[in-house]
């Protein structure tokens, strides 16, 4: 089975093409079926794969399959080929998987939209694009990928493109990758002229990552760096994490999928696919894991006052990428995947629970209009449940383990101040949950009677996906158990192959931190993560079930933080007055300025001139012949002064 | 060749046009359709006989094929000097493919002079595939000066409001360039006779002439206005806009298709070759303007109000990407360089099509008039956003393959000038998807919007071609550089070799000159 990696891009493209062309002919299920079965079926063959790549040697698990040549120019070569090792089979599983549970959840949650073919269509190009940058061999099809993910994600976002500010979204969405994007292919050109110089013309992941160490300290930390820009454009990290939650605009599937689950992680899957270049370049890992901690802390206090489902949920992945960011920043690459895993699991999971609120409440996604949905959508609750105490890193859920994971290693490699926001993020996750939870699940319900009355759980073919999803967010962090907890991190061996390499010793250094650490101090800082997490629902609790006065009196009590919160620092105020103003505003300066102003005016200018000398050489010809006697009188003069000058001197 | 050899395909490819012009000319001026269907099927003919030149290419060699060649004014050394090679085998494509993609176009949109519309455009195409095809300076300069008129015409007669206005700014501004060229096409023709005592025209043996640098400068430096104006290169693209807004849909696919890269096509073919020292001593300046090209077009196209303006503008940017490669001078550049003159012709060729589409079903091309299109026309959206994510250089898309190539291969060579253009994608993405947004999404508020019909079957058939092509050369770029390779391998090594010639040769003088000079100064302190 893994001679035929390219099946699994493959499938997404069939369902692709199928629906976008004979489509139009098809049943509104037929679409459904068609799309979801392209994706089962993908998901089935990376399974097939996965169990294929088990039996080989841990060392052998590195398989690529070449199609076929793409651009040759000159020496430079690259080519279309998938490569499956175990960093892009766990992605590949991950990607799919959630993808056929979202596939069938869309098949209720967008039933009866007008949209329904176009949504399929572009749902399946998302996770053919997807698979491709997750299974791409080289650099450049991982950015084609890279590039056709952003796509799709501009399309879904604007999915409703009547309303102006989907339309907005999406291109914000665009634009702002772009400018991720930027960074991205400029790392990769410098990647390219690195290599060409010494005489390596490819941009294969094994032949550059092989040669490694033909990259001094200065050109990694540059590539890496470049790099990076382009993950935070992609994974929304500071500084260019404002699409996000404008993506919300798009319909909950897609915010479940593409901007919870798997999208928004291509970064983080970047980063430890490169993990022997960002290896080689301590500034940089040191650059993703504050980058990283930050985005964390400052996503997770603009979650704290909002008051919309899905937009809390949206900074939650901002913060919870930040988390993973710190672990690969820290040199904890199996730990920033695991927790990319665990993530989206119940990130995705509380997502779709989230659609199925929207669903039974008519769209309206206020909190402050919602209360007491557990008793109408139990099942929905649960889920949900399931979601949040995985998140809230509550022991025995997946998310305990990722985070821990993640906070330990930071500890433990001596990045305290990483640590620290980590940690505080971590109080501040369980909280905004918490109040999320308690305010629209418990208490009274505030809807208005006639909405109240058509309150429902949502139909089967979404309750049913979205209690896969919980299972998932349940257990997913089994397989990485530390070995504190008795556990062998199963998770954490399995993905050891594909650390390091290159023949660097600064890279095996980064990547295999001697993990011998008091287990004592390893057991109080996972009690302490625990304790922050159960105080953050202890003070959310007491918040909005206990005595709901108190934060009302916070919020009019320190009413500077509390605007400042709401509004998201001005972030958005700020880049929009200053970039997007300032280039219209040069850009208008420059067209009716200097285009039409100056070069215009000046070629007009020119023309202008000759034909005002044209109008006054004219007037010469007057037609009489005295004039022109006079003329050749005086010509005659001046060449015979002319002659008389020289034969003076 | 085998067989083709004795057939002068060449010919047939430049002339075939023309023998449409002759049947055009016997029908009857009323009888409109048959005159459009007569056109039609001249193209696609023509097109068909352009097909066997790509299929019986030889991409093994930089040699000329499907030469032919006949003395022509022998005491002037002229000939009838005819070949193509891999830099002009795709734009001669091009250029026969857009053709029949004009003509489909104009079907509806043309609705006086049919006749002498047909006769114009068949005309321009024998104008433009000679320029592209004449390996003869004068041959090359009298079919360079042939396209103007037929353009002149598609622009004055068939143009918008201001059609007068950019008719002429376009004539004139490109004979400007011309008279230039032509000087120094005659200075050159005097420089090798006097090096070698023959007069010839013949560009493959002009090719050999190795100038002294500053000769090279000013020869160089009057090729490349000419050039650069017709690209147009910043600051000489004023005539552009206009000319775009003013021309029918047609006249402006084929502007931008194939008329801007005569620009481009000329400068590697005449100006990098013939005067290779001088080319490396003018990079700097024409990469510097290629990059503000690149961000001023992107810039001025954004804050545009004319959907075709807007485009108009983009081509600006984009040309800049076409020099900047060129420039740049390495084989992954200049084969992208040459990549993107065929992606500028199709994306924005389409782009054209496309907005002629709509501004026939609703005389305006103003931004503001549309809004929630994509509703009303769900056809015309796809096709539209296909060409949108083309023209902004979408891997998977034509358009990325040229851009990859150029920004890689000039971060080889010059590294700011990569970063700075590199921001011309950023900005790309932000001025097309902008102009999409306000005009395909949002409500569709405008009752003039609300009747409007889809893409008829004509119409979709115009565009469906292109769209082949966009993923064809986005996928599988292959086919396409692997005709290019050689060619442009042969050039680089020609241009490397005829510098590194040209300065061993000065250098030997130059010592010779400072050695006379030392020997003076010595003089001078014994007087002393």
């Amino acid at each position: 089975m893994t001679s035929y990696i390219w099946l699994i891009p493959f499938f997404p493209m069939v369902g692709f093409l199928i629906n976008a062309s004979i489509g139009v002919k098809f049943k509104r299920s037929w679409i459904h079926i068609v799309a979801s079965a392209a994706v089962g079926l993908a998901f089935l063959c990376t399974l097939l794969i996965f169990v294929d790549l088990l039996k080989l040697e841990p060392n052998a698990r590195h398989i690529e399959n070449v199609l076929f040549d793409w651009i040759i120019a000159g020496k430079f070569k690259t080519e279309i080929g998938f490569l499956i090792d175990p960093l892009s089979v766990i992605m590949a599983l991950v990607v799919t998987g959630v993808s056929f549970m979202i596939h069938i959840y869309s098949g209720g949650y967008m039933h009866g939209d007008p949209g329904w073919r176009r949504f399929f269509i572009y749902l399946n190009l998302f996770v053919f694009s997807m698979t491709l940058l997750i299974l791409g061999n080289n650099f450049l099809l991982m950015f084609v990928g890279w590039e056709g993910v952003g796509l799709c994600s501009y399309l879904l976002i604007g999915f409703w493109f009547e309303k102006d500010s989907a339309a907005n979204a999406g291109k914000k969405a665009f634009v702002v990758n772009r400018i991720g994007d930027f960074g991205f292919i400029l790392g990769i050109f410098l990647i390219a002229a690195t290599l060409n110089s010494k005489g390596i013309w490819s941009l294969n992941f094994s032949v550059v990552f092989s040669h490694a160490g033909l990259f001094t300290t200065a050109t990694a930390t540059a590539v890496t760096l470049l790099l990076f820009v382009g993950a935070t454009g992609k994974s929304a990290q500071i500084p260019l994490y404002v699409w996000l939650p404008d993506a919300m605009e798009g319909p909950t599937p897609v915010s479940a999928l593409i901007h919870a689950a798997t999208m928004v992680t291509a970064g983080v899957y970047m980063i430890a696919r490169c993990n022997v270049l960002f290896s080689l370049a301590p500034i940089t890992l040191d650059v993703v894991a504050v980058i990283g901690a930050l985005t964390a802390f400052f996503a997770a206090t603009m979650a704290l006052v909002n008051n919309d489902f899905k937009r809390i949920l949206a900074y939650s992945t901002v913060s919870q990428l930040g988390y993973m960011f710190m672990g690969v920043g820290v040199g904890a690459f199996g730990a920033g995947i695991f927790h990319l895993m665990t993530h989206a699991f119940f990130k995705g999971l509380l997502f779709l629970t989230a659609g199925s609120v929207m669903h039974a409440m008519a769209g309206d996604l206020d909190i402050r209009n919602m209360g007491g949905l557990k008793k109408f959508m139990p099942a929905t609750f649960w889920c949900f449940m399931m979601a949040t105490l995985a998140i809230s890193g509550i022991p025995g859920f997946s998310g305990f383990f990722s985070k821990d994971e993640i906070l330990w290693q930071s500890f433990h490699r001596g990045h305290l101040f990483v640590w620290a926001l980590g940690t505080i993020a971590a109080g501040l996750t369980a909280f905004y949950m918490f109040r999320l939870t308690f305010v629209a699940f418990f208490g009274k319900p505030r809807m208005s009677e006639e909405r109240k009355h058509h309150l429902h759980e949502s139909p089967k073919v979404m309750t049913y996906p979205m209690m896969v999803l919980a299972v998932a967010a349940v257990v997913g962090g089994y397989v990485g158990v530390p070995a504190i907890l008795g556990g062998s991190n199963r998770f954490e061996k399995f993905f050891e192959p594909i650390i390091g390499g290159g023949g660097h010793e600064a890279v095996a250094e980064v990547a295999h931190v001697a993990v011998h650490a008091s287990h004592s101090i390893e057991f109080l800082m996972m009690g302490i993560s625990v304790a922050v997490g159960l105080i953050g629902i202890a003070v959310a609790y007491l918040f909005y079930i206990k005595k709901p006065e108190i934060p009302v009196k916070l919020a009019s009590g320190m009413k500077g933080l509390y605007t400042l919160l709401y509004n998201k620092y001005f972030v958005d105020e700020f880049y929009n007055g200053v970039f997007v103003e300032g280039t219209k505003k040069f850009a208008t300066f420059l067209w009716q300025k200097v285009d039409v102003g100056i070069i215009d005016a000046t070629v007009n200018g020119v023309a202008g001139f000759v034909e005002w000398s044209g109008l006054m050489i004219r007037k010469l010809q007057t037609g009489y012949v005295q004039t022109y006697a006079f003329s050749i009188l005086a010509g005659g003069v001046v060449v015979f002064i002319y002659f008389f000058w020289e034969s003076l001197f | 060749m085998g067989g083709l050899a004795h057939i002068p395909i060449l010919s047939t490819v430049i002339f075939f046009p023309l023998v449409g012009v002759l049947f055009l000319l016997l029908i009857d001026k009323e009888n409109e359709s048959v005159i459009k269907g007569t056109a039609l099927v001249f193209s696609i003919i023509e097109f068909a006989i352009s097909l066997p030149l790509i299929v019986a290419f030889n991409s093994n060699t930089a040699d000329l094929q499907f030469v032919e060649r006949v003395p022509w004014i022998k005491g002037l050394g002229i000939q009838y000097f005819l070949g193509i090679d891999g830099i002009s085998l795709l734009l001669v494509m091009l250029t026969t493919f857009l053709s029949v993609l004009c003509i489909l176009s104009s079907w509806s949109a043309i609705k006086v002079h049919v006749k002498e519309y047909m006769i114009s455009m068949l005309f321009l195409e024998t104008g433009m595939l000679g320029a592209l095809i004449s390996l003869d300076l004068v041959l090359f300069y009298i079919f360079w000066e042939l396209m103007l008129i037929p353009m002149y015409l598609l622009i004055g007669v068939w143009g918008g409001p201001r059609r007068i206005y950019a008719a002429v700014k376009f004539f004139l501004y490109t004979m400007v360039g011309s008279v230039l060229m032509m000087v120094a096409i005659l200075a050159l023709y005097f420089l090798y006779y006097k090096a070698t005592g023959v007069y010839t025209f013949d560009v493959t043996k002009l090719y050999q002439l190795n100038l002294p640098v500053p000769a090279q400068m000013w020869l160089f430096a009057a090729f490349a206005l000419s050039f650069a104006i017709k690209v147009p290169m910043f600051p000489f693209h004023t005539w552009l806009p206009d000319a775009h807004t003013e021309a029918p849909t047609a006249g402006s696919v084929i502007l931008a298709g194939v008329l801007l890269k005569m620009g481009t096509y000329g400068f590697i073919r005449f100006c990098v070759p013939l005067f290779p020292s001088a080319a490396h001593r003018f990079t700097p300046l024409i990469m510097t303007l290629a990059v503000i090209g690149i961000i001023y077009g992107a810039l001025v196209a954004m804050m545009q109000k004319d959907v075709k303006k807007l485009v108009a503008y983009s081509s600006v940017s984009h040309l800049g990407f076409v020099m900047l490669g060129m420039f740049a001078l390495n084989m992954q550049s200049v084969e992208g360089s040459l990549y993107q003159m065929l992606n500028h012709g199709i994306s924005t060729g389409a782009l054209f099509l496309i907005v002629g589409m709509i501004y026939e079903r609703r005389h305006t091309r103003l931004i503001v008039d549309f809004g929630g299109l994509s509703k009303q026309l769900p056809i015309f959206a796809t096709f539209f956003m296909i060409a949108t994510l083309s023209s902004i250089g979408l891997p998977g898309t034509n358009g990325f393959v040229g851009e990859f190539l150029i920004l890689m291969g000039t971060f080889k060579s010059s590294r700011i000038f990569a970063i700075f253009a590199a921001t011309g994608v950023v900005l790309g993405a932000a001025y097309m998807l902008w102009m999409f947004q306000r005009v395909m999404f949002g409500k569709l508020d405008k009752d003039e919007n609300k009747v409007l019909k889809d893409l008829n079957f004509r119409e979709i058939i115009t565009l469906v071609p292109i769209v082949i092509m966009v993923f064809w050369m986005g996928i599988y770029p292959k086919f396409f550089l692997g005709k290019m390779e050689k060619s442009v391998s042969h050039l680089l090594t020609q241009v490397n070799k005829k510098v590194a010639a040209r300065d061993t040769l000065d250098n030997r003088t130059k010592k010779l000159a400072d050695n006379l000079w030392k020997t003076k100064e010595i003089t001078v302190n014994r007087v002393n």
